[in-house]
């Protein structure tokens, strides 16, 4: 060696045992779906199958909504507030025993790298039980309202790209509030959400409280749809949010939506520049851009603008693009091949309508979906990749000339779900976060979560809260 | 950014008005990188490579009260040759010492074959750099005489922190003067009294400005000391010099680095900030006394496989 290269430095997989096929988690067993029907799931960093997959039938939704019904009625609503914490305590110790284990599976059904899965998605997983244990016993002194009950079955569907912690996110809350669970994962990262039915096994939940059903955008419809379902929670793309809003109005179904974003990441001139880039690069690269908070409009005040992007490519060039298990990765592989092209698409409009696309240099791995960090610069309001959500490392840089500008750039989008602001002036945080239409916004960091802070968004970003006390109240009725 | 001028330095007005200009730095952003790089994960061949580098890193230091000749010759012994067991090991960066060391530590390292061993000498009434220009230039011209390749001095941080940054800028200048072609001057902040990343960074500039070769974090007697945010802002500003001017300064961090993984992280530091560039002994030196001992028994873990008992590593 006559430079210094990191070695590899590959996570063992032998912490994980997966199985050549798993069933439906239906009342506390692992049940095969009716008529057998089963799809695969991959590891997208080398197309090669991880397991054999049961999709849940409409029968089989019926059986778990059944089953949580049950559960509800004879169990669950007769269990003590102090039990319930008790059960979310064990779940959240567990989680954090078997914290390699998840993250290592994550990162091989997900793509993304092991550092992620290992610093981010697991220990905020675990923390996010913790915290919802607390409540369980203290709901009467979370202001809620007199009374809050909970609403019986709720029907939960989350996205891929963090699987687990969007499961937390969903579970940790409606059972703490009382409620039973149908939750479905995504199509291509299910493992997860079965390794975590094993571990309701292992703490005792009793049957039924929550069960684990997967399938595709169909059995999400169904769940949806399901008369026996009193609240829905949905996380995803705006599109599908669309649908189950209308698909349940008129209903007497409680509906929260987590869905798309265009964050506006806004850095002012007066910045702490190099920990900005920074925040840059965690804001877009982070989960290959797969967040649906990412601030993925990089609004730059014109006069640090030259300066700032020299300065974001030069680090740029440093993140470690390959295999995800490695512990050394920055950006790991690409979802699904369906979401590569995606990305390739919207990029190829960015190109087509003037803008102008820089990579670094990086070998990307032969096998596998992968995309190189990107960044447009010279981006307009008017052009798609500065509208639409690419949900990919595509980041689109719009410059701006007064904070007024700024403002008026970061809110001219239908969606409202992060951003950030960077400035040495607290007064200018104020100023800014007063006036920006989002449902999260940081200052002077990005990407940062905590269960004890409410995440959600404005407009087309969604409805609802979830995390803290706001996102507690999603799980009650309240007698008005 | 703005560009370095000749006017910049005329004036104690305008070298305020510049180190004003710069970027603030954000504590919080700037200690979550750090904590960031603290993670990668140096195995195998990368070890192996980043052990001798910073072995020949090393300025092997002894600044105390009770140093003698005998462990002066003990210590440059050690530098030249610092495992007699395995000629493959590198010689360290240089040796540090006191001022009335340097004669007997640059005679001792010449009589074994040292002659590539520069000796630094610690200079300016260190470590408090409390006395009049007229001591501190009678120091440098000292040590410089004794035969001193390279000068460690201390700010005035009191001046610093007062903000008479044209003060702090002329005695720079002045010992860079005194140094000429016959030393390298690394200039100690103390960052541990500077406090402040903001105030790192402005010390880094006003040094770089005033013509250090090296910019140091400490001297080793106060605590904090080269913390890896300090060596972050430190190796962004010799970085972002670079770019403004064509000249390549030196970081040393000092003080605190006692094992291997902290060294490793040191380089990791770097290598993702400054760039492979400073990968080099005439760009990075680690100041320590404990380091070089564990840099040493990981390396013969790293050969032989097994960790040895401290018996097989020399004292120095």
């Amino acid at each position: 060696m006559t430079k210094f290269e990191y070695a590899p430095a590959p996570e063992s997989t032998t912490i994980v045992d997966i199985k050549s096929e798993y069933g439906l988690f239906i009342n506390g067993k692992f049940v095969a779906a009716k008529g057998g029907k089963t799809f695969l799931t991959i590891n997208p960093a080398t197309e090669k199958t991880l397991a054999k997959i049961s999709y849940a039938s409409n029968s089989d939704v019926d059986k778990a909504v059944a089953a949580a019904t049950d559960a509800f009625k004879k169990v669950w609503s007769k269990t003590s507030p102090s039990e319930r914490g008790k059960y979310l305590y064990r779940i959240a110790r567990i989680l954090q025993e078997r914290a390699r284990e998840f993250a290592v599976l994550e990162s091989m059904d997900n793509g993304k790298p092991i550092k992620e899965t290992r610093d981010v998605d697991i220990p905020l997983a675990a923390a996010h039980f913790f915290y919802h244990a607390g409540w369980a016993d203290k709901l009467d002194h979370a202001g809620l309202g007199l009374n809050a009950k909970p609403h019986g079955v709720v029907g939960q569907i989350i996205p891929w790209n963090f699987p687990l912690l969007m499961l937390s996110w969903k579970i940790a809350p409606a059972l703490a509030t009382g409620n039973t669970v149908v939750l479905k994962p995504a199509e291509t990262t299910p493992l997860t959400a079965l390794l975590f039915a094993e571990v309701c096994q292992q703490a005792g939940l009793p049957e039924g409280v929550v069960n684990i059903i997967t399938g595709d955008g169909a059995t999400g419809a169904y769940l949806v749809n399901h008369p026996g379902i009193a609240k829905i929670a949905f996380t995803g793309s705006t599109e599908v949010g669309k649908g189950i809003a209308r698909a349940i109005s008129g209903t007497s179904k409680a509906l929260t939506l987590e869905l798309g974003g265009k964050g506006a990441n806004i850095v002012y001139d007066d910045a702490a520049i190099d920990e900005a880039v920074e925040g840059i690069v965690s804001g877009i690269f982070f989960n290959q851009g797969h967040v649906c908070c990412a601030g993925s409009r990089l609004l730059l005040q014109e006069n640090v603008a030259e300066e700032v992007t020299e300065k974001l490519k030069k680090r740029m060039a440093l993140i470690r693009v390959g295999d995800p298990l490695d512990k050394n990765t920055d950006l790991g592989a690409i979802n699904s091949k369906a979401q590569l092209e995606k990305i390739q698409e919207l990029s190829a409009a960015g190109d087509a309508e003037g803008a102008q696309r820089w990579s670094p240099e990086c070998v990307l791995p032969g096998t596998g979906f992968w995309f190189k960090p990107t960044i447009f610069s010279g981006v307009t309001q008017a052009h798609r990749i500065a509208q639409e959500e690419i949900f990919g490392p595509v980041l689109s840089i719009i410059t701006f000339r007064t904070p007024q500008e700024a403002i008026e750039k970061a809110n001219n989008t239908p969606f409202g779900l992060s951003a950030g602001i960077w400035t040495d002036k607290g007064s200018k945080i104020l100023w800014s976060a007063q006036r920006l239409k989002a449902g999260v916004i940081w200052a002077n960091t990005f990407n940062k979560f905590d269960p004890a802070s409410p995440f959600g968004g404005y407009k087309e970003s969604g409805w609802g809260r979830e995390g803290g006390r706001h996102g507690l109240s999603a799980y009650v009725k309240v007698a008005k | 950014m703005q560009k370095i001028s000749e006017e910049l330095v005329q004036s104690e007005a305008s070298l305020k008005q510049f180190l004003r200009t710069l970027p603030p730095v954000d504590q919080v952003g700037a200690e979550s990188r750090t904590a960031y790089l603290a993670t990668r994960s140096i195995k195998n061949s990368s070890k192996n490579f980043a052990i001798d580098l910073a072995i020949r890193m090393v300025d092997l230091t002894t600044l105390e009260g009770s140093d003698t000749p005998g462990k002066i010759r003990a210590l440059c012994n050690k530098a030249v040759r610092p495992d007699p067991t395995d000629s493959t090991v590198p010689h360290v960066g240089a040796v540090c010492v006191y001022n009335d060391m340097v004669s007997i530590a640059r005679a001792h390292l010449d009589s074994i074959g040292g002659h590539d061993v520069p000796v630094a000498a610690v200079s300016t009434a260190f470590p408090s750099g409390r006395a009049s220009q007229e001591v501190k230039i009678r120091d440098t011209q000292d040590a410089l005489d004794a035969g001193a390749s390279e000068i460690d001095m201390v700010i005035d941080r009191g001046a610093f922190l007062s903000g008479r940054y044209g003060e702090v800028f002329e005695e720079i200048k002045l010992i860079k003067e005194l140094c000429g072609e016959k030393a390298h001057l690394k200039v100690i902040f103390e960052t541990g009294e500077l406090v402040t990343y903001d105030n790192v960074r402005k010390a880094s500039y006003l040094a770089m400005l005033a013509g250090a070769d090296f910019i140091k974090t400490s001297t080793g007697k106060v605590a904090p000391a080269a913390t890896a945010p300090v060596v972050l802002v430190m190796l962004e500003a010799v970085r972002d010099f670079y770019s403004m001017t064509g000249r390549r300064i030196g970081v040393k961090p000092a003080g605190g680095i006692r094992t291997t993984k902290d060294a490793i992280k040191q380089l990791v530091l770097v290598n993702e900030t400054a760039g492979e560039e400073w990968l080099t002994p005439s760009l990075f030196r680690i100041g320590a006394s404990a380091l070089l001992n564990d840099l040493l028994m990981q390396r013969m873990k790293m050969r032989d496989g097994h960790y040895s008992s401290s018996n097989y590593v020399t004292l120095d």
